[in-house]
This record gives structure tokens, sequence and C-alpha cells, in this order.
């Protein structure tokens, strides 16, 4: 019950709910999909880059509390960083989720971020908070494939 | 509501079939008594698998004690004693579907290559460019991408029979749907979402009458109904032992003896063949000419046990005890608010698809598994039918005859916890 609590904080079911920067940006320099298909999530990230900056980021699509939160949150954390800084996030992230963080005693500082860490518990979930992650590496790679979570 | 009080077993002489008592039953699965988070595991994921009673593994072991060997080989004692077993279950599968004859009988490893093998023997000799295949809109995608793989081979077009918003099939649109291109006929008996008893009857007459042979998926009907393929008059009929409380990779593939005879075989290898020289092979008879290699012999000695199970209880009284929680289920969940079933159809199997306003279903399968309560969530292997009733996936339970009126009011209480965590 502690465990459901910590994965379903406050902040993620009220982005769950009501997710930021959910819509599409026209002029969007790049865009990707990403799909899970265990649970049916797609999502579709669209990514403005004004040189190396991210200038705007926003999201649609359907999925889980974890996964809509996560691309909530994303688009919300990586406004205004560079690509070197959001994948170095990414990395963190998954650090964080995955449990690996909390092995290796370090308590890493990501903010916003930090409300994932209750999924490190639950690792049939992780594919849901990093899958918009992954649709972002994608896109900033210029990748058009869709990408799975398989 | 309490299940029946536990009650001596009848006295010697009484009849074979006392009436049902799912506690005693339940004795008879050890997993069942597992504790999942340190709760009671509540296992309502039967249409996924089913839980094994102990007969059935029993059989397994004692194959492996003191069976072990292989079949169709050797002259010795313990291929002969394995041989025996192994062809027992063949003819046992035989009553069980009330086919004519034992040859009718293929052992696959489960509906899927059943389906396969159809598609790659019969599927690839009688179909050319232009003809049609005839599937419905509730298939398993078991059953649709053989097909699909088929028909793009060969210039074929798969055709989909459309379903209803109860998730029923709409028989005029199915009807209009065969004509002289039509080559096949491929139906669930039961949707594995929405638990639908599919017309198969009416199906099999209709598509008989454009001479069009027809293969039901049986994946999901076998575990709850009693199926007579000479009644149904089906030309192919597939199921899974391990829905079937038997092992995992042993399923069946019924054929109509002509039929089968007349195909090429499937994969090729020893055991499949007559004789062979490097000029030329000459392929054994049905059911051997399609069973190439050694095949999956104490899960097939586990699927005998597990046909023996469920005759000595008797599919009409578990049928009868699961149309009965279905109804339980199904009033209990119906009053639950913003609940949605996925399946309303009036001729069901006891499977209860549904979706919650506003929550997705894999949040609901997380918070009542960490209630103990073992349900599907997802699109079931049938994307196409999450499109039609337009929802990504769908929460599913799926009972089986061990299960209780006590499990489906902890299911009950485990949705309205899901509505407190992240409502």
């Amino acid at each position: 019950m502690s465990d459901l609590r910590a994965l379903y904080q406050e902040v993620i079911l009220d982005h769950s709910k009501h997710p930021h920067n959910f819509r599409a940006i026209a002029d969007a320099s790049r865009r990707a999909q990403g799909y899970n298909p265990l649970c049916g999530d797609k999502v579709t990230l669209y990514v403005k880059l004004e040189g190396d900056r991210i200038a705007d980021v926003s999201f649609q699509g359907t999925g889980c509390a974890i996964s809509t939160a996560s691309a909530s949150i994303l688009t919300q954390v990586l406004k205004g960083k560079t690509r070197d800084e959001a994948a170095a996030l990414f990395e963190r992230f998954h650090d964080l989720v995955t449990g690996q963080a909390e092995r290796n005693g370090k308590g890493p500082d990501l903010g916003k971020l930090a409300v994932f860490s209750g999924v490190s518990e639950f690792p049939v979930r992780v594919k849901c908070a990093t899958l918009v992650w992954h649709t972002l590496r994608s896109a900033l790679a210029g990748n058009e494939e869709v990408v799975t979570t398989e | 509501m309490a299940t029946a009080p536990k009650v001596a077993k009848p006295a010697a002489g009484a009849v074979s079939r006392p009436a049902f008592d799912v506690a005693r039953v339940r004795e008879d699965f050890p997993i069942l008594k597992e504790q999942v988070y340190g709760k009671p595991l509540v296992y309502l994921d039967n249409a996924a698998t089913t839980q094994k009673p102990r007969a059935v593994i029993e059989a397994e072991e004692h194959f492996y004690l003191a069976q072990c060997s292989n079949v169709h080989r050797g002259v010795h004692y313990l291929s002969e004693e394995a041989t025996r077993a192994y062809e027992d279950v063949r003819a046992k599968v035989q009553r069980f579907l009330n086919a004519r004859e034992a040859r009718e009988i293929i052992f696959v490893r489960g509906t899927t290559e059943a389906i396969n093998l159809v598609a790659n023997t019969y599927g690839r000799k009688n179909l050319q460019a232009g003809d049609e295949i005839l599937i419905t809109a509730m298939e398993h995608h078991s059953n649709i991408v053989p097909w699909q793989i088929l028909c793009e081979e060969k210039g074929a077009a798969l055709r989909v029979a459309p379903i209803d918003d109860t998730g029923e099939l709409v028989r005029e649109e199915f009807e209009k749907l065969l004509n002289p291109r039509t080559r096949l006929v491929a139906v669930a008996h039961v949707s594995n979402v929405l638990g639908t008893i599919n017309p198969v009857e009416q199906i099999i007459q209709s598509a008989h009458r454009w001479n069009v042979p027809v293969l039901l998926d049986g994946a999901q009907a076998a575990p709850h109904l009693e199926v007579d393929v000479r009644a149904l008059d089906c030309d192919f009929y597939a199921l899974s032992g391990h829905k079937l409380y038997g092992p995992t990779g042993i399923g069946v593939l019924y054929g109509k003896a002509a039929l089968l005879a007349a195909l090429p075989p499937y994969q090729s290898g020893g055991d499949m063949i007559s004789s062979v020289s490097f000029a030329q092979t000459v392929y054994n008879v049905i059911p051997y000419k399609f069973e190439a290699g050694t095949p999956n012999i104490a899960g097939t000695i586990g699927l005998g046990a597990a046909i023996d199970y469920v005759n000595a209880l008797g599919l009409d009284i578990l049928g009868a005890y699961e149309q009965e929680l279905l109804r339980y289920a199904t009033d209990a969940l119906s009053r639950l608010p913003g609940l949605r079933l996925i399946g309303t159809a009036k001729e069901k199997a006891a499977v209860l698809s549904f979706v919650l306003d506003g929550l997705h279903p894999h949040d609901v399968g997380t918070v009542l598994d960490q209630e103990g309560i073992a349900v599907r969530t997802g699109h079931h292997c049938a994307q196409p039918l999450m499109d039609r009733f337009g929802v990504p996936a769908t929460t599913r339970a799926s009972l089986a005859f061990y299960n209780t009126r006590e499990e489906i009011d902890a299911l009950v209480k485990g949705i309205q916890k899901v509505k407190e965590i992240l409502g």
C-alpha cells in the first residue's frame, strides 16, 4: 500500500489528469512516436530546436498515469535545455526508475523528476516511465521510425 | 455470499458425480493456496492460462519418473509404454471432441501452431490470387496474422466480418461476405476478450452452403463448453492444453480425415515419413505426417490427465457453475459507477473485460496486483478489437470453475481501492 502511494504520488496523478504541454507544435523541428505494445500506450513528441537548445517541447497521445505524467513533466523540465543536457538527464532519470541510482548510493538531484522514484519498486512499470524519454532520444536523433519499448 | 460448506466425500457406492463443491475442487489446485504480497492469490487470468490440478502435475512427473522414453521408435519396454500412454491421449482427445477417428487428432504446441499448420498446408495448397479468407472482427492475433501472411504470399484477400456494440457477430454481414472466392472461414468459437460465444453451427452451415471449410479457434471454448466436432460439422478445430488445465506447450488440431489426408506435410523430419531415400521420400499417414520430430510427450500425457480431470467433474456442471459466477460478477461490476463492460453478448463465457472512466487499465492492473488479484490488462492480442471499441486497452477478469463469489467480491473491493488511490 505504501509502495502504491509512493508510485502514484499526488504530483503524478495531477499531471496524468491535467497534462502540461499536451498539444502539437505546428513548426516542430523534430517529431517522433513512441509505442508500448504491452499496454497500448502511444505518444507523439514534438521538439522545436533553436540551435542546440530545446526552445519548445510538447506531446500528444494516450497512456497510463505513469507514462502520461512522465511525458508531461518531461516537457516541463526540458524546455531551455541543450541536447547534451537532455541526454544526461535521461541517463539519470533511467538510473532513478530502474533503482540503479539507489544501488549506487547516489541521491540524484532530479528536481521534479524525483517523484518517479517509486517506479523502481514496480519493474513492469519502468517502461511506462521511460517511453517518452526513448521517444525524445529518437526525436533528437532525427529518427522517423516508431520507438517501441519491446 | 458464502460458498457451499465443505462436505464429506460421498459414501462408497454413491453416484460418481457429486454436486459441484468449489471448496473441495480448490483443494486439487495447489497454487491456489499461494499468497501474493501476503494476501491470498485471487487468480482471475484464466483466459491467459489456467492453473493445473495436482493430477496433471503428477502425470507429467510420473512420465519422467517411470515412463520416460521416446515414442514410435524403440522396441524396448519403456518406449512401448510411452507410446501407449501418448496414443491413449489421442484417443482421449478424440472422445473429448467426439471426433470420428483418433487419426483426426494432431498434437501441436497450441492453438497458434494449429492455425499456422492449417495456413501452411491447407492454405498454401488451396489459395490462389484473388481468393479470400473470411474471419471476424473479434479474432485473436493468432487467427489474423497467419492468414495475413498467407494472403500476402498468394495475392489473396482477408475479409473481416463486423461485430456490433455488444460484441456479437453481425450475421447478415457475415453472410454477405461469403462468396465463390471464399476458400476458408476461420472464426473464434469463444472470444478471448469479449467472452462472446459465436453461433458456430450457423456459421458452419452458411459456409458449407458455399462449400467453404471452417476452422474454429477453440482456445477459449474447449475449457468451458462441451465441444462436439461431428455435431458442429466443423472442418478444423484448434485448442490449447494450457487453457484446459493442462500443461503449456501442448495443443490439438482436429481435422476431418479426408481433408487432412489430402494436405501436404507441415514440418518435415523424423516420424512424419514412411520411407526416405535421397531420391524420394514417402510421407507417413495421418496424423503422423503432421508430427515431425519428437513430440511433447510429457505434455501430451499431462493433457490426458487434464481431460480426465474435467470429465470426472463434468464440463456441463463446470460450465453451469461458471455461468452462475459470471452472472454474479456481471451484476457486481455493473453496479460500480464509471465502469463499462466491453462485451455484453447474450451468449457469453465467463470473461469480463472492462474500462473505468479516466483510469488506464495498466494502472488498474498494478493496484489490483498489490491486492493479490491477477487480471490481464492490455490489448489481449486483439488490437483490431480494441480499435473497434475505441479503447487502447481493457482490464480483463476471466473466470474458471475454481473461482468463488468471495473472489469476485475481492475484485470489486480492489476496483474501489483503485478509485481511492487513482481517483
